[in-house]
């Protein structure tokens, strides 16, 4: 009896992710999918619109990232103008980057991961979650909610408010920073680097709990991709792209961003509304899943030759001693430990830029008229590289628009840790909840933005489903 | 001019025969919902915001158009304006595509600003969603159809201010559009002095400085009261005029 897994069209509109686990004739698993069934459009329906509105409108891509969506379609928007950007904007666009990766980050830590880490892979589901992590540990609850809002507070006090700030724009920012804005960003940091070291120390004390985990949650050879500073330092806004591979070789040292294109390719699957991008020159035979690559914190993490701060270059040094020397760390389960790291290096570098003497400079924005038909906007959003490639006419006007975002690029690895997740732990014809975390914690590790459309906090509706060989639906977990 | 007295929510009122009923409310401090009209320019009564209950008339009536007469008895207020003003305003917004969260005019839209006095808080009509195009010619300027509620304030303003009549009413109902000069790209356009007139006075976002990014947009009008002052009453002291 042959069975065709359909995609129910409304759920696709749900932000649901949906999983299907296939089984050989052996009764071992063979393959695994990770299915994304949600679509959006943005790409088509911008199309028509002026460049000027595109970092309002790519924002609304995403409540819990939008300031990515913003930062890439402001540089996009700065191409097109063709103008270098005034030095005090630069900054300030930086420190809101910053504020994002330190909000986004602590909710993943905390809020989505934290039930699991602390209350176990396989604890009662009901309690699973932030509401039972406030009840067993309140004061791990209350850090993350606190140093979530610091990263909000730091978004809010820029760009006027915390969620779609309309503030950065092609030319600069549109509001400076004030001389109590600044004020009140450092009185929060304090509190925040606190936080931090708490955390560090907590996901340092539980290493040796998840010991099998940290090997079957994603550990396989992958490419590594993102942005690095010119010197080859921990970046987030600007610089050049490095690809690295598993085993510690650059393949490009200083790749220009605006040339994406020659070493990226998206490839599309009829199962999934996630394209699947890949690094070009390693696809062989025309297999584009050997261009797998990871952005996001690990790959920042493990490109960079130097973090940039005294603390997270200390951390950096910690980190590096996980695998032998020169090796990247390519066990996803580590992408807390780059999170973590990152939220350091980013408080780090929030306490440092405000301190500059011009930051309450008021000159923030350049004027200018489209001076390139063409434009690339290349930044780091905290779940990896995002890009923006806009095509305008004469007035303006978006001809072509093409986003690539952060998520997308993890979506190989994700399958690929869904799979690997599924072999070492499915051994029967049944699935059981704690299956279902498992797997949820794979895919949770990436922090991939599909949570955001359902609000969820600890709990994506996941659907996993059993085939055997026959293509028979043997056995079906849904949330 | 003689004088009338007419009957407003049950309580006597006098006024000069010929003033709008919209002039007269305005003066007893009665606020009606606009959107076409704007004080210095000529009626139009389109927007159909402003409608009233006439006694012995089933017909709603607009205030803009309706002139003051003896005897008259009118109604401003009623569930059943309160519901026709709704669904006026929520025709308008399934009429184009008027997406506030991302317009340059959001926090500062008149449209937006009559929606949520009226308490709309949702659409019940399906969207049209027209395809409809930017027009970015102009050097200053943009024109964004999405968001025009054909209110013929530019027009007016580019004609009985302006003296340029750039502006024109293109096709009938809803697939309407604004046209410069006989349907060119506005940056196109010879009559057009560029005063950004019709920009000031466009109560949503379809006319808007060009490269304003989202909610960046504000409008200001007192320059028609200037302008009217110096040009009716010779009054060019602009603090005095902007306070009357």
């Amino acid at each position: 009896m042959s069975k065709t897994i359909t995609i129910d069209p409304v759920t696709r509109i749900e932000g649901h992710a949906k999983i299907t686990v296939m089984l050989g004739d052996d009764g071992k698993v063979s393959d695994a999918r990770f299915h994304v069934t949600e679509f959006r459009g943005f790409e088509k329906f911008c199309e028509g619109r002026s460049f000027w509105e595109m970092p309002g409108i790519t924002a609304r891509v995403c409540g819990i990232c939008p300031v990515s969506h913003i930062m890439a379609s402001s540089k996009t928007g700065d191409a097109i103008l063709g103008v270098n950007i005034p030095p005090t904007a630069a900054r300030l666009r930086r420190i809101m980057n910053w504020g994002q990766i330190v909000q986004s980050h602590a909710l993943s830590f905390f809020h989505l991961s934290g039930p699991d880490l602390l209350l176990g892979m396989e604890s009662d589901p009901a309690a699973r979650n932030i509401m039972g992590l406030i009840q067993k540990f309140p004061d791990v609850a209350r850090n993350g909610i606190r140093l979530r809002y610091i990263g909000q507070e730091i978004i809010r006090i820029l760009g006027g408010q915390s969620v779609h700030p309309a503030w950065s724009v092609p030319g600069g920012v549109r509001e400076p920073l004030s001389d109590e804005g600044r004020s009140a960003i450092k009185r929060m940091l304090p509190e925040a680097f606190d936080i931090t070291g708490v955390a560090l120390d907590m996901l340092a004390d539980m290493t040796s709990l998840y010991e099998t985990e940290a090997q079957v949650y994603g550990d396989f050879p992958s490419l590594f991709i993102g942005l690095v500073s010119p010197q080859g330092g921990l970046e987030h806004y600007d610089g050049v792209l490095r690809v690295m591979d598993s085993d510690g070789n650059i393949l490009q040292q200083g790749f220009p961003p605006e040339r994406y294109r020659e070493i990226l390719g998206e490839a599309v699957e009829e199962w999934s509304y996630l394209k699947f991008p890949y690094y070009k020159p390693a696809v062989t035979n025309g297999d584009y899943s050997a261009g797998m690559y990871r952005v996001g914190p690990l790959a920042r993490v493990n490109i960079c030759d130097f973090a940039g701060t005294p603390k997270a270059d200390a951390e950096l040094r910690r980190f590096r001693h996980i695998v032998p020397r020169g090796k990247p760390v390519t066990a996803s389960f580590a992408f807390h430990y780059a999170r973590l790291l990152e939220i350091l290096f980013c408080l780090e570098k929030i306490a440092e830029t405000v301190e500059e003497p011009d930051i309450t400079s008021d000159r923030v924005r350049a004027r200018a008229d489209v001076n390139s038909l063409h434009g690339v906007g290349v930044s780091e959003a905290p779940r990896g590289t995002i890009y923006h490639e806009y095509d305008v006419n004469e007035d303006g006007i978006l001809q072509k628009v093409n986003m690539i975002i952060a998520t997308g690029q993890n979506n190989l690895a994700m399958n690929r840790t869904v799979k690997q997740i599924a072999q070492h732990y499915i051994t029967g014809q049944t699935l059981s909840e704690g299956l279902l975390n498992r797997v949820e914690h794979g895919i949770r590790l990436y922090d991939p933005c599909l949570s955001c459309s359902t609000h969820a906090m600890g709990q994506m509706p996941l659907d996993i489903q059993l085939y055997g060989p026959d293509g028979e639906l043997l056995d079906r977990v849904k949330r | 001019m003689a004088v009338v007295t007419l009957t407003i929510n049950d309580e006597l009122v006098s006024a000069q025969e010929g003033q709008t009923l919209l002039s007269v409310l305005r003066e007893h401090g009665i606020q009606l919902p606009t959107l076409c009209h704007l004080d210095g320019l000529s009626e139009r009564g389109g927007c159909r915001l402003c409608l009233v209950e006439i006694a012995g008339n089933n017909k709603l009536q607009p205030a803009c158009v309706t002139p003051a007469v003896e005897g008259l008895v009118v109604r401003t207020h009623s569930d059943r304006l309160v519901k026709y003003r709704k669904m006026i305003l929520e025709l308008l917004f399934s009429e184009r595509n008027h997406v506030c969260a991302v317009c340059v005019m959001n926090g500062n839209c008149e449209l937006q600003w009559e929606a949520a006095k009226v308490g709309m808080d949702h659409v019940r009509y399906d969207y049209l969603n027209p395809s409809l195009p930017v027009d970015a010619s102009h050097e200053r300027f943009t024109l964004d159809h999405n968001r025009c509620i054909l209110c013929t304030r530019c027009v007016r303003v580019c004609d009985e201010i302006e003296g340029a009549h750039v502006w024109d009413l293109m096709g009938r109902g809803a697939n309407s559009m604004m046209i410069a000069d006989l349907n060119r790209p506005w940056g196109e356009s010879q009559s057009c002095t560029s005063c950004g007139k019709c920009v000031q006075v466009c109560p949503t976002g379809a006319l808007a400085q060009r490269g304003s990014s989202v909610a960046e947009m504000e409008k200001q009008h007192d320059f028609l009261r200037w302008i009217l002052d110096g040009r009716e009453k010779n009054v060019w002291e602009y603090t005095d005029a902007k306070s009357n």
